[in-house]
């Protein structure tokens, strides 16, 4: 089947194999490199609509960062008849089961939870991705963080964790706290 | 390699196989995780449900047909001591391709599998049959070969979520058909290897059968 082996053949063969792959992987790159950038801002635009509805500027152009600790924090102004109706901060709980959880929080003027989507996170299924379900999440919508305790029963607060995923439930609580304070300490400039 | 990639499937290549052999020797007989058990990484990982299974089952089916019919378009020409390193290149762009593919048209799937997706490049069946198949038969038989396999390899999947998805979550591609909880174990870990085994022990009870 296959040739001898020598140092020149085999050196041209992978100098060849991996130039060919290459230019077919660069072609590839170029072509998907726009779907792949709309895929994105569309499912970042349907976190924001789900979690702030009734906007009707581009919280996407008029997105600003906000620093908050180790992390930089997207934030998304939300404004309808140009008035200010609250900002969508994405925010995540680093101490997660397996990894980060991550959140687009929509808070309204005064600071209270309209709606939460869970963006991405790599909890144990079935234990820990019952976060994206209503039974946990619904939990938080209109509260607002600064009057109402949101930590899970264990820990002394409102929250009824999910059963059997206390720390998934923490990190989530973790990212919602953080999007509050950030809003908080940082609120003015949403309302620029 | 995780797995032995190397193991050169035990099928008799002096008789030439007739192209409806070729292609349905995947399903059943030579069914990749069933029956030559390889690939069990991304099976056991991605099939906590029936979408998963299918998206990735579909994907390296891709991968299979495009590198098994490169591999063999290339067969006479790379030197034997490189043969590996050249494959796992073309295996390689191929994953890639696909993974660039998903993600800009089926952005949920992409999200669910993601982390899977170039693990492709390391399953056992891609090497397996480029070594076993596609280095030493046509284009055209290799396509073949890459497709049933692939299908071989998808229908597995699909039996594994489905039946996981079912017991575990209590849907099936995502419909719910109960509000309570399902068997939580069957979407864990030990569920896969539990549900595999047993499929693994009904594959062979029916070959047995079949022989006598």
């Amino acid at each position: 089947m296959a040739r001898e082996s020598n140092f020149t053949n085999m050196t041209l063969t992978l100098l060849v194999v991996t130039f060919v792959s290459a230019i077919a992987l660069g072609y590839v790159y170029t072509w998907t490199k726009e779907p792949i950038a709309q895929a994105r801002l569309a499912t970042q635009l349907a976190a924001i609509g789900t979690v702030m509805p009734g906007y009707d500027n581009n919280p996407v152009d008029e997105k600003f960062w906000i620093r908050s600790g180790t992390d930089s924090l997207e934030c998304f102004p939300a404004q309808k008849n140009g008035r200010s109706i609250g900002v969508a901060i994405k925010s995540v709980g680093h101490k997660g089961y397996s990894g980060d959880v991550w959140l687009m929080v929509g808070l309204d003027t005064t600071g209270v939870i309209k709606n939460i989507v869970v963006i991405e996170h790599k909890e144990t299924p079935g234990l820990g991705s019952k976060m994206t379900g209503d039974k946990f999440l619904g939990q938080f919508l209109g509260k607002n963080p600064g009057t109402t305790d949101l930590r899970v029963k264990k820990d002394g607060g409102t929250i009824d964790g999910i059963s059997g995923a206390t720390i998934s439930s923490r990190a989530f609580i973790d990212a919602v706290q953080r999007a509050y304070k950030t809003y908080r300490d940082h609120g003015k400039e949403a309302h620029h | 390699m995780p797995c032995s990639a190397l193991i050169k499937p035990t099928e008799t290549m002096e008789k030439k196989l007739t192209i409806k052999e070729n292609l349905f020797k995947g399903l059943i007989r030579e069914n990749p995780v069933l029956a030559l058990l390889l690939g069990c990484c991304p099976t056991l990982g991605v099939t906590s449900s029936a979408t998963n299974a299918i998206g990735m089952g579909l994907a390296t089916t891709f991968v299979l047909v495009m590198s098994n019919m490169a591999i063999s378009m290339v067969k006479n020409v790379v030197p034997d001591k490189v043969r590996i390193p050249a494959y796992i290149v073309i295996i390689a762009a191929f994953v890639t391709v696909v993974q660039l593919l998903m993600e800009a048209y089926t952005p949920a799937l992409f999200a669910q599998l993601g982390l899977f997706i170039p693990l492709i490049v390391v399953n056992c069946i891609v090497l397996g049959r480029a070594e076993a198949f596609a280095s030493r038969n046509s284009v055209g038989d290799s396509a073949i070969d890459g497709l049933g396999m692939g299908m071989g390899f998808t229908l597995a999947l699909l039996l594994l979520g489905s039946i996981r998805e079912v017991l575990g979550s209590l849907s099936w591609f995502g419909m719910k058909f109960s509000e309570s909880d399902g068997m939580l174990v069957f979407v864990l870990a030990p569920g896969a290897f539990l549900t595999l085994g047993f499929l693994i022990a009904i594959m062979n009870g029916l070959k047995k059968r079949s022989k006598t």
